[in-house]
C-alpha cells in the first residue's frame, strides 16, 4: 500500500463539468461561424427555463437512484400536478396555497404507492414504477383531451415568468431545492442511510439501518419534486396540460441526466450536482441547435451520443480506481 | 466448576434455525457472563455464524429463546440489537467501499447536532477509535475501497465498537490480520473484559481460543457438541470434538531434492509501482513460502506474476521462454492460477451457483463446448476433495459459509491444471480438518510438477510448507531463508532488525 492512495478521499469536480465547458465553448464558436449569437438575453433565459423544469425533476431521480431504485412515473406526475394546480386555482389567487399545497400532496402519494411497492411488495421498481405510470395514464387519458383549468395570474407573473437579470425565478428555485438536495445527503442521516442502501443493501440492513423507510422517503421525495416540476410547468403554460410530461420526455431525460451526472445507475455513488451539471449540458445542446435550426432528427443522434460517451468515461473511471 | 459465576449477560437457549429446510441449528445452548470471552469452535458450516447472525438480530431463530441480561427478547432486524448493546464484527466486511472510513464506522448511527450529521464529530471520533486499538496510520477520511484486506479489518473492528455495546462478537476478526495487528486485537480484548463487556469469540485459530477464552463451546453440524472450560481442555481435545476424529498435526513431507523439476519461472530486476528488484526463481515441484507483513508487497507479487498489475520494468521468463503477463488472462493461458486473499471482492460471483462459481475459469480459458460433461464431473469431483459443506452444487455461493467459499474458489483454479499457483493466504477461514487436506493436497500438486507460491500470514503454515521461504519487506525481497528457518528469523527479514540475507 503505497502512501498515496492513502491520502483522505478528495471529491473531485464531476466530468460533466467540463463536458458543459467544452460543448459551451464549441457552441458558442459554432453558432458564432453560423452568423448567430448563442449567448443574447433571450436565449440564456429559455436555456435556463428548460433547464429549470428538467431539473427539478432530475434532482428527485438522483435520489431515488442513488438508492438503488428508479422512477418512470414522474412523467406522468408532472402532467397530474400541472392539472390538479391549475383546476384548483381555476384562474384565480385566491386558491393559490392551496392548489399548490393539493398538487405536491397528490404527487405525494403517488410517491407513496412507488415506494411501497417497491419496499413492501418488492416489486422490481422498473416495473412498479411503470405500472404506476400507466395507471395514472389512464385516469389522464380518460380525463382529459386537452388542457383544463388555468393557473393562477400571481403564480404565472412569478414563477412562471419572472427573472432577476437573465435568470428566472423558476431557476432559482431549482438552485434551491439542489442545495437542499445536497445537504440532505451530505449532512443527515437519511441521506448517509440513502446511500448506503444503494450501495449494498445487506451492508446497511445489518448496520442498523431501516432500509424500507429510507427508500420510501426517496420515493416521495422524488414525487415531491416531479410535482413542483408540474406547478411550475402550468405557470409557464398558463393551465393544466395533460400530455406535458410525456410530451418532454421527462421521464428518459431525467434518468439521462443524472447517469451523465456521474450518478451510478446501480446506486449508491453520486449526487445531485453533477445531475444539475447533466441538466445543463442537455439544456446546452438544445440550445445550440435550436440556434443552428438542424434538424430534430440530428439532434437525437447528437444527444445519444453524448449519453452513452458519458457512461463509458465513467465506467473506464471505475475501472482505473478498482485497479 | 466451584466458583460462582455472575449472572450471564446473554443466555441461549435451544436456538434453532433452518434455510430452505435444511437445518442449521439444532437446539443450541449457550451463555456468556459479563467480562467473560467465551469463544465458539467448529469445522467450516457448522453453524457459528449463523448463530452470532441470530444473537444479532441478522438473522430471526425458528426457535428458542435469547435472553439479555435475564430478559428475554426478540430482535426484530439488527437495528434492535444495536439497540439491546450487541455489536458484532462480521466475518464476511460490512462495509461500503465507496464510503470513507469515518461514514462507515458510524452507518446507521451518525452522530447528529441539531439533527443534522456532524462530520467533524464523527471524524474525530473515529480517529479516536482507530487510536484506541493502535490504528494510528489509518486517516478516518480515507475511502474504504482503496484499504487492504487488513484494514478493512480494522475498520470493522472499529465499527463494532463504535456502538458502545455490553455484548461483542467477533466472527473471525483475525483472518485478515498479521500478527502484530493480533497482538493489537489481544489487548483491545482484554481491555473490553476489564470494562465487563461479553464477548463471543469465534475462530478458527486455536492458539487465540486457549489465548483469550475461559470458556470453549463447539458446535458440529449445528448441534452443540459440548462447552468446555479452557483451563481443563487441550486443542487434541478440542480438535476431536470438531472432527469427531483424530488429526495428525504435521505437515506433509517436503520435496526431495530429487523431487525437484526445471525452473519454470525467472523473475529478473522486475518491478512496477509497488514492488523493486525483485528477483525471484520458482521451480517445478517446489512450494515457495513468501513471508512479510501486510502490505509488504507480497499480494503485490502474486498480483503482478498474474497480470493483474503487471510488472512495468524487467523480465519473466516461463519455462526459458521470455512472458509478458499483461492480463489474467495471458497468465491463465500460460498455466497460472492465482487464489486472491480478498474472497468477497475478487473470489466469488455471490449470486451464481458454487458449480458456476467453480467453472468459472475452466469457462473463460477452454472452447464452450469441447469436454463440457468431463470438465463438469471433474470440477464435482475437486469440491467433494476440498470437502465443501453445503446445500448442494446449485446452491447460491453466497449461502455457503465464509470457509466453504474458500474452497470452492481452490477447486475452481485446481480444475485448470495449472503448471504455476499462486496462492494469497489459502487456508484463511478454513477449519483444521479442511486445512490439512489443502495441506496435502497441495502438496501433491506440486509433488505432480506444479510451481506453487504460497503467501501466507501464518507462519507456523508457512514454515510447515514451505521448501523455501522468501520474505519480502517495502516492496522489495529482504532475504530468503531455507526451510528450517525459524518464526524469528521469518519476523527479523520482515521487519528488517536484520542485515538482509543474500538471497
Ligand atoms: N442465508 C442462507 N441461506 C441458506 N443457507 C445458509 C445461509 N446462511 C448459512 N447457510 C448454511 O448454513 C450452514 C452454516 O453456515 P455458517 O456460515 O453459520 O457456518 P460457519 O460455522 O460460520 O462456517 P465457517 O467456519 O466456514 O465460517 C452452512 O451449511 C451454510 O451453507
Ligand atoms: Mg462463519
Amino acid at each position: 500500500m503505497s502512501a498515496l492512495s492513502l491520502l483522505p478521499a478528495r471529491r473531485p469536480v464531476p466530468g460533466v463539468f467540463v463536458a458543459l465547458t467544452l460543448t459551451l465553448v464549441i457552441g458558442w464558436l459554432v453558432v458564432l461561424v453560423d452568423g448567430g449569437q448563442l449567448f443574447n438575453q433571450s436565449t440564456t433565459v429559455s436555456l435556463l427555463h428548460v433547464a429549470a423544469g428538467l431539473g427539478l425533476v432530475a434532482v428527485g431521480q438522483t435520489l431515488v437512484i442513488l438508492g438503488g431504485s428508479l422512477d418512470l412515473s414522474v412523467a406522468y406526475v408532472i402532467s397530474l400536478s400541472t392539472l390538479v394546480a391549475a383546476e384548483t386555482m381555476n384562474g384565480s389567487d385566491g386558491a393559490l396555497m392551496p392548489a399548490i399545497g393539493l398538487a405536491l400532496a397528490v404527487s405525494a402519494a403517488v410517491g407513496l404507492l412507488n415506494g411501497l411497492l417497491v419496499t413492501k411488495f418488492r416489486v422490481n421498481a422498473f416495473i412498479a414504477t411503470l405500472g404506476v405510470g400507466l395507471l395514472l395514464k389512464g385516469y389522464l387519458d380518460s380525463g382529459y383531451d386537452g388542457p383544463a383549468g388555468t393557473t393562477s395570474p400571481t403564480l404565472v407573473q412569478t414563477l412562471g415568468y419572472q427573472r432577476i437579470g437573465p435568470v428566472p425565478l423558476s431557476f432559482l428555485l431549482l438552485v434551491a431545492v439542489t442545495g437542499a438536495a445536497w445537504f440532505a445527503l451530505s449532512r443527515t442521516r437519511f441521506g448517509h442511510h440513502l446511500v448506503a442502501v444503494g450501495g449494498d443493501p445487506e451492508v446497511a440492513r445489518l448496520s442498523g439501518v431501516r432500509n424500507d423507510r429510507v427508500l420510501v422517503t426517496a420515493h416521495v421525495l422524488c414525487s415531491l419534486c416531479a410535482g413542483l416540476a408540474g406547478i411550475y410547468l402550468a405557470s409557464r403554460l398558463g393551465s393544466g396540460a395533460p400530455r406535458v410530461g410525456t410530451e418532454g420526455l421527462y421521464d428518459l431525460e431525467s434518468i439521462a441526466a443524472v447517469v451523465i451526472g456521474g450518478t451510478a445507475l446501480a446506486g449508491g455513488r453520486g449526487g445531485v450536482i453533477g445531475t444539475v451539471g447533466g441538466v445543463l449540458l442537455l439544456a446546452s445542446i438544445d440550445a445550440i441547435f435550436n440556434q443552428l435550426e438542424v434538424d430534430a432528427f440530428f439532434k437525437q443522434v447528437i444527444r445519444g451520443v453524448i449519453i452513452i460517451a458519458a457512461v463509458a468515461v465513467y465506467a473506464r473511471r471505475a475501472m482505473r480506481k478498482a485497479a | 466448576m466451584s466458583d460462582p459465576r455472575p449472572a450471564p449477560l446473554l443466555t441461549l437457549r435451544g436456538i434453532g434455525k433452518s434455510f430452505l429446510g435444511v437445518r442449521v441449528l439444532d437446539g443450541v445452548d449457550l451463555d456468556v457472563a459479563p467480562g467473560e470471552v467465551h469463544a465458539v469452535v467448529g469445522e467450516n458450516g457448522a453453524g457459528k455464524s449463523t448463530l452470532m447472525k441470530i444473537v444479532s438480530g441478522g438473522y430471526a431463530p425458528d426457535g428458542g429463546t435469547v435472553e439479555l441480561a435475564g430478559e428475554p427478547r426478540v430482535f426484530r432486524g439488527p437495528r434492535d440489537a444495536q439497540r439491546a448493546g450487541i455489536g458484532i464484527i462480521h466475518q464476511e466486511f460490512n462495509l461500503l467501499p465507496g464510503r470513507t472510513v469515518a461514514e462507515n464506522v458510524y452507518l446507521g448511527h451518525e452522530p447528529v447536532r441539531r439533527g443534522f450529521v456532524d462530520r467533524r464529530e464523527m471524524l474525530d471520533r473515529t480517529a479516536r477509535l482507530l487510536a484506541s486499538i493502535g490504528e494510528t496510520a489509518l486517516p478516518a477520511d480515507a475511502r474504504v475501497g482503496r484499504l487492504g484486506v487488513a484494514q478493512q479489518q480494522v475498520v470493522e473492528i472499529a465499527k463494532a465498537l463504535a456502538l458502545d455495546a455490553r455484548l461483542l462478537i467477533m466472527d473471525e476478526p483475525t483472518a485478515a490480520l498479521a500478527d502484530h495487528e493480533v497482538e493489537l486485537l489481544y489487548g483491545l480484548v482484554r481491555r473490553l473484559q476489564e470494562r465487563g463487556i461479553g464477548l463471543l469469540y469465534v475462530s478458527h485459530r486455536l492458539t487465540e481460543v486457549f489465548d483469550l477464552s475461559s470458556r470453549i463451546t463447539v458446535l458440529k453440524d449445528g448441534r452443540r457438541v459440548t462447552t468446555v472450560d479452557t483451563a481443563t481442555t487441550t486443542a487434541d481435545e478440542l480438535v476431536r470434538h470438531m472432527v469427531g476424529r483424530e488429526l495428525s498435526s504435521y505437515y506433509p513431507e517436503r520435496a526431495a531434492p530429487e523431487d525437484l523439476g526445471p525452473v519454470r519461472l525467472t523473475v529478473r530486476d522486475a518491478g512496477n509501482r509497488k514492488l523493486r528488484d525483485v528477483d525471484l526463481q520458482l521451480r517445478a515441484g517446489e512450494v515457495l513460502g513468501i513471508g512479510g507483513l501486510q502490505g509488504s508487497g507480497r499480494s503485490a507479487l502474486a498480483r503482478a506474476l498474474f497480470g493483474v498489475s503487471p510488472f512495468t520494468t524487467g523480465d519473466v521468463t516461463l519455462d526459458g521462454r521470455p512472458v509478458r503477463l499483461r492480463s489474467p488472462r495471458t497468465a491463465m493461458r500460460a498455466g497460472i492460477a492465482y487464489v486472491t486473499e480478498d474472497r468477497k471482492g475478487e473470489g466469488i460471483v455471490p449470486r451464481q451457483s458454487v458449480l458456476d462459481n467453480a467453472l468459472l475459469a475452466s469457462r473463460a480459458v477452454f472452447a464452450a463446448r469441447s469436454g463440457r460433461a468431463a470438465r463438469t464431473v471433474r470440477v464435482r469431483e475437486l469440491l467433494a476433495a476440498v470437502e465443501v459443506r453445503g446445500a448442494g452444487d446449485d446452491q447460491e455461493i453466497r449461502f455457503l459459509s465464509g470457509g466453504n467459499q474458500q474452497k470452492v474458489v481452490l477447486a475452481r483454479w485446481l480444475a485448470l491444471n495449472p503448471r504455476i499457483l499462486l496462492f494469497d493466504e489459502p487456508t484463511r477461514g478454513i477449519d483444521v480438518g479442511a486445512k490439512s487436506a489443502i495441506h496435502d493436497l497441495v502438496r501433491r500438486l506440486a509433488r505432480d510438477g506444479a510451481a506453487v507460491l504460497m503467501i501466507s500470514s501464518d507462519l507456523p503454515e508457512l514454515l510447515g510448507m514451505s521448501d523455501r521461504i522468501v520474505v519480502m519487506r517495502d516492496g522489495r525481497i529482504a532475504g530468503e531463508l531455507p526451510a528450517s528457518a525459524s518464526e524469528e528469523d521469518v519476523v527479523a527479514l520482515a521487519v528488517g532488525t536484520v542485515r538482509e540475507a543474500a538471497a
